[in-house]
């Protein structure tokens, strides 16, 4: 196996941690809601997870317990922002340090306890496909739901009433509540179901490709992961791409320096960063934005 | 550079201050939990403890905690607060001043990062005393400041002579975190005691730029793994992961900070474990004599196998270590423990330039200088 091949696979693995909050801030960011505090969602995700898979012994059943976690997180952030008019980006930070604090109080016991992790599984034939198989089907099942969850989203935004409604309540909340719909109703939902996602990406850290517990164990990749929404510019396809590249160059950076390849780390470090800018800068060149227009006003209607 | 650390820095004041105020909820929880005072007629002194991690994280930072409870227990004249999770920022300097406002006489900030904030706040409350944990100080002291820590190169190169004892593929995996003194040297010490057993053995490097990331930890480990690399160390904070994945890879592990061989009883070979206890209460003892300022805390205070007071010591040995092997090992210990080196010349950087010349024993001050990976070694340290 040569590095090349290693850095992607590592890559899709840690990527993948970064790539399911990605799509569930993309929800949410869809609906008209920011939510800063994804690092927190995913943070709780790690240890709801954790913990359910330690006390059921299954990794499995750990992710269910990934979603409640970030999910209620979620609705806290939603809660506060849509139906109390919070600040979205006070109540996301927030919720971020809430789900900090909370975890390292609930998590400390469980440091110390070990799972078996979600299982490798090899898709049957596609494996075996020389560069591709290793590196797109040998993971664990969250990387599988991820590809199906980019899938659906391309699908649902573009085809599906239920994504039009989505985008409708993030572009002109007032013209979707005239229509007679509830925006703060879909907002409340999207936002949640967005950081349950981030739970799940939390799982995939805890039960799935790292296999343990710490305190604060996410190390801010939940605010890439909004950060890769930005860089995507509200795309699902663009976020998957995005999330692997910030896996891929951290992946890289371990395969690299285990080979005694001198590179300068600090600039490949700073590599997902700067693509970022340069994509904000290529996007906003443009002139059209696809920012969601209720993400930069408060909702006036909440009916 | 951490990405947490950076996006904690751009939140700036709402971060700090609830970062400050967790550690405060910690430090109020566990003073309470453990810091039991018997009545004295003199009222308790109040010590405080400031750790970067989590107080369990099988690693640097438990050590700390549980040494830090050692101290609580046996010392009833002392009344001993904790603070965890404290990143290496102002944070910390916050955390010194919450703690001086709950009372706290004497402070120990245990990560290495802490140091300029240590040292500034030393300077600006000449009541309190301040130790700092794995620093070194090349100026002068002010009366109320000092740094201890031990040679703690010594026991990683016997873990080394273990790893390259048992290696097949002659190929040992370092994850570490920072090209700091301390790292370097114990990447110097293990590859030198796996030579010292092996010739062929050779040590790959990856560093995580992070004390404790399981994500970056498990990127390393594989990378690592992948490369051949049949057994693993770490200077990390948590040791969790690493060790994890090289259970995983049916690789071995040589422990660093904490004594963590039932994650992997079998593939355990040995490893260095803090005990920090003695060192606190002996530094306690001083400042409570009055007598610290001028004192050998109030210097950089180092603990070696010679003296008999390094608080690094060598953890049991696993299964995989031979007896002809752990006698050897063993063997080499009571060497250092009776005045003998680990740094002895002639020893050579990786590009082949002289590190330490022939028959030359290097100070602490020098050792502290060590900028360079010795032969052996594959990888660099990265460059800014």
């Amino acid at each position: 196996m040569n590095g090349i091949e290693q850095s992607l696979i590592g890559g899709v693995e840690g990527g993948t941690a970064i790539l399911l909050p990605s799509l569930g801030e993309l929800i949410g960011e869809l609906s008209g809601v920011i939510n800063l505090g994804t690092e927190g969602c995913m943070l709780a995700g790690a240890l709801g997870a954790y913990a359910v898979a330690v006390t059921t012994g299954s990794a499995l059943l750990g992710i269910l317990g990934g979603i409640a976690a970030g999910a209620f997180f979620g609705l806290i952030h939603s809660y506060l922002s849509v139906y109390r008019k919070a600040d979205q980006l006070a109540s996301g930070l927030v919720v971020w340090f809430l789900a900090l604090g909370l975890t390292s109080v609930f998590g400390t016991g469980y440091v110390n306890d070990s799972i078996t992790p979600l299982t490798i599984i090899s898709i049957p034939g596609l494996s075996k496909i020389p560069w591709i198989g290793p590196i797109l089907f040998k993971h664990d099942i969250l990387v599988y739901l991820s590809y199906a969850l980019v899938v659906a989203l391309v699908v649902i935004l573009k085809k599906t009433r239920l994504g039009l409604l989505l985008r409708a309540t993030g572009e002109r909340p007032e013209v979707v509540g005239v229509a007679g719909n509830r925006p703060a109703l879909v907002q409340l939902i999207a936002v949640t179901l967005g950081a349950g996602l981030a739970g799940i990406g939390g799982a995939q850290l805890s039960v799935g490709y790292v296999g343990n517990w710490f305190n604060d164990m996410t190390s801010g990749y939940g605010f890439i992961a909004v950060a890769v929404v930005l860089f995507a510019s509200w795309k699902p396809a663009r976020v998957m791409v995005g999330a692997y590249l910030f896996g891929v160059v951290l992946a890289a950076s371990s395969v690299l320096q285990a080979h005694g390849i001198a590179v300068n780390q600090y600039l490949l470090d700073s590599l997902p960063y700067l693509a970022t800018l340069i994509a904000l800068i290529a996007v906003s060149k443009k002139g059209g934005s696809n920012a969601p227009e209720a993400l930069t006003r408060a909702l006036t209607d909440t009916t | 550079m951490r990405i947490g650390s950076k996006l904690r820095k751009i939140v700036g004041l709402v971060g700090a201050s609830a970062i400050s105020m967790i550690g405060l909820a910690s430090c109020g929880s566990s003073s309470s939990a453990s810091g039991t005072t018997t009545a004295s007629a003199t009222p308790a002194t109040t010590v405080g403890f400031i750790m970067v991690g989590s107080r369990s994280d099988y690693g640097y930072n438990q050590a700390v905690y549980v040494a830090s409870q050692t101290v609580a227990k046996d010392m009833s004249n002392v009344k001993v607060i904790t603070a965890d999770n404290i990143p290496e920022n102002d944070s910390v300097t916050q955390t010194m001043q919450a703690m001086v406002n709950s009372g706290a006489k004497i402070i120990f900030a245990t990560s290495y990062g802490y140091f300029p904030y240590a040292e500034k706040f030393a300077v600006s409350h000449p009541s309190i005393t301040v130790l700092h944990q794995g620093g070194y100080l090349a100026g002068k002291f002010p009366p109320n400041f000092g740094t201890y820590w031990g040679e703690a190169f010594e026991p990683v190169s016997l873990g080394g002579m273990a790893a390259g004892s048992v290696t097949k593929s002659n190929k040992l995996g370092f994850v570490y975190a920072f090209p700091i003194p301390q790292t370097i040297q114990n990447i110097d010490a293990f590859e030198l005691g796996a030579l010292s057993v092996n010739p062929n053995a050779k040590t790959y490097v990856v560093n995580t730029s992070n004390w404790c990331d399981p994500l970056k930890q498990k990127e390393a480990a594989t990378a690592l793994l992948s490369q051949g690399v049949d057994v693993l160390t770490q200077h990390q904070d948590c040791q969790a992961t690493v060790i994890g994945a090289a259970k995983a890879a049916g690789a071995y592990v040589v422990g660093y900070h904490y004594d963590a061989s039932s994650l992997d009883p079998s593939g355990w070979l040995t490893g260095s474990v803090w005990n920090w206890a003695p060192v606190y209460t002996n530094i306690i003892k001083t400042v409570l004599s009055g007598h610290f300022a001028g004192s050998i805390y109030n210097t950089n205070w180092v603990g070696t196998f010679a003296t008999n007071n390094n608080p690094l010591t060598l953890a049991p040995f696993g299964p995989a270590v031979t007896s002809t092997m752990s006698t050897k090992i063993l063997a080499e210990e009571a060497k250092l423990k009776s005045g003998s080196s680990v740094f002895t010349g002639p020893i050579y950087c990786q590009d082949g330039s002289v590190l330490v010349p022939a028959g030359v024993t290097p100070t602490y001050a020098q050792i502290n200088n060590f900028s360079c990976l010795v032969k052996g070694v594959v990888g660099t340290l990265p460059q800014s």
